[in-house]
């Protein structure tokens, strides 16, 4: 076996390129990232800040149609939790949203913003005037039931949590739902379904407990 | 070639939505929910792990809540309520932006805070600091087009709270932001720098380490207001979207 000389140059015709991608390169492997504000709780003092005289209104008071949905916000103990906020982001009563976003295009139904904010009172207790949501493509080539989207924030939780509000006199369309079906079981999914009233809708949100409802990670 | 994708969805095909996919901070530098130190946890953090939820229609959209909540007056905090607010001016400004650095135009932004003795203007708040007749606590703004943000307010106190012995909260002001999407939602808050506070506070430890920096603001000599306001610098970063890569040849050329 001989040696090479060490100082020979190789005959080579390959152009030499600069690897990208690599480490040690100077190149990042992955695209820069800032890290994410932490959250924080909402403290018990959230009415200072959070407070809008037309905040639980999704839809002009009065409008034909309007529903309320209430329910109470309780901890593992059962007691209702007098300091949380509920927030509510849906579709109109046709699936569509008022934000570019959508790829079908912005539909914007005059007097309903889609969104709705209460404090919690004495009981626990939330509501929020609104449409009933229409069906609203999954994604998949299916559609999903009517849903309204849902933020619980509260003293003693350092992040929001998210659940879901579906509807009971809707079960063909629950039946059918991709998120209904992701559950592990019917309790899971009552956890989620609320139950027709004289004005609207009733969902109680339990934080904790056996009937802990079924929070998402988003 | 490009290597980002716009913000704009592309048009649907068929019956697939093709749908903006907002990244999630990984669990080691996300604030926990629950944090068994910060005793309000207890009862009310959800114990089972949540469900995941892949992001539809609903959650890639949000409200659109923009000037209509807000006037000009709600961005100055020391002169509410008819007169001057007592203590420390200063002024609080940064950008929101997303992950990917890009700023967040048009997002209100409200937040709430102590007044200069650590008291809240709240009927739970049995704190016996003086209340400031001149202050509320309550400022709101809409991010500019480069997603600026600025208040005027008081720097807030200190004040005790009955966690554990002797407890006491570090200086902060509440935020509140709703980015452009159901996913981009925060609520957060804003603490100044070298507060001695930090180390015996849940609600700051609960950060993990390496993004408690991300909750502490700046303090900005440049933006001082002589012989009037201190200034302070906080960027406030929401969650970005998914990005398609560079497509790359084996030589790392981008094709």
């Amino acid at each position: 076996m001989t040696l090479s000389d060490p100082l020979d140059v190789p005959p080579s015709t390959e152009i030499s390129r600069p690897r990208s991608g690599r480490p040690g390169t100077g190149f990042l492997d992955e695209p820069l990232r800032l890290g994410t504000t932490p959250s924080a709780t909402v403290g018990p003092y959230l009415a200072i800040g959070l407070t809008w005289p037309d905040a639980p209104f999704a839809v002009a008071e009065g409008t034909a149609g309007a529903i309320w949905l209430r329910g109470r916000v309780l901890d593992g103990n059962g007691d209702a939790v007098p300091d949380a906020m509920v927030e509510t982001w849906q579709a109109d009563p046709d699936g569509r949203f008022a934000h570019p976003d959508d790829p079908r295009g912005a539909v914007v139904r005059p007097g309903f913003r889609g969104f709705g904010r209460s404090q919690t009172r004495d009981g626990g207790r939330y509501a929020i005037c609104t449409l009933k949501p229409g069906r609203v493509p999954d994604g998949e080539g299916g559609l999903q039931a009517p849903h309204v989207d849902v933020s619980v924030f509260a003293r003693g939780m350092l992040d929001r949590v998210v659940t879901r509000i579906y509807f009971a006199d809707e079960a063909a369309a629950n039946a059918e739902d991709v998120v209904l079906a992701s559950l592990p079981d019917d309790a899971a999914r009552a956890t989620l379904i609320a139950t027709p009233a004289d004005d609207g809708y009733l969902l109680d949100v339990h934080l904790q407990g056996a009937d802990e409802t079924v929070f998402f990670a988003v | 070639m490009t290597g980002t994708t716009s913000r704009a969805p592309r048009p649907a095909e068929g019956s697939a939505l093709i749908l903006p996919r907002y990244l999630r901070e990984p669990e080691g530098s996300r604030t926990p929910v629950g944090f068994p130190a910060y005793k309000s946890t207890g009862l009310r953090a959800p114990l089972r792990t949540p469900v995941d939820l892949p992001h539809r229609l609903t959650e890639v959209t949000g409200p659109v809540l923009g000037e209509d909540r807000v006037t000009a007056a709600d961005a100055d905090l020391t002169v509410r309520l008819g007169g001057e607010a007592q203590g420390q001016r200063i002024i609080v400004f940064g950008r929101v932006l997303d992950s990917d650095g890009r700023p967040v135009p048009d997002a209100l932004v409200e937040v709430w805070q102590a007044n200069a003795g650590g008291r809240y203007r709240h009927v739970v708040d049995n704190w016996p600091a003086p209340l400031d007749p001149h202050f509320d606590g309550l400022g709101r703004v809409v991010t500019d087009s480069l997603g600026r943000y600025e208040f005027t307010t008081i720097k807030p106190g200190a004040y005790p709270w009955g966690n554990h012995h002797n407890a006491w909260r570090p200086a902060h002001i509440h935020f509140s932001l709703f980015g452009r999407a159901f996913t981009q939602r925060l609520v957060t808050q804003m603490y100044f720098p070298d507060d001695p506070l930090f180390g015996q506070d849940p609600i700051f430890q609960a950060i993990p380490p390496s993004a408690r920096y991300r909750a502490i603001s700046r303090f900005d000599l440049a933006r001082t207001q002589p012989d009037w306001a201190l200034a302070f610098e906080w960027d406030i970063v929401l969650r970005g979207t998914d990005q398609t890569p560079f497509e790359t040849d084996d030589d790392g050329d981008v094709a």
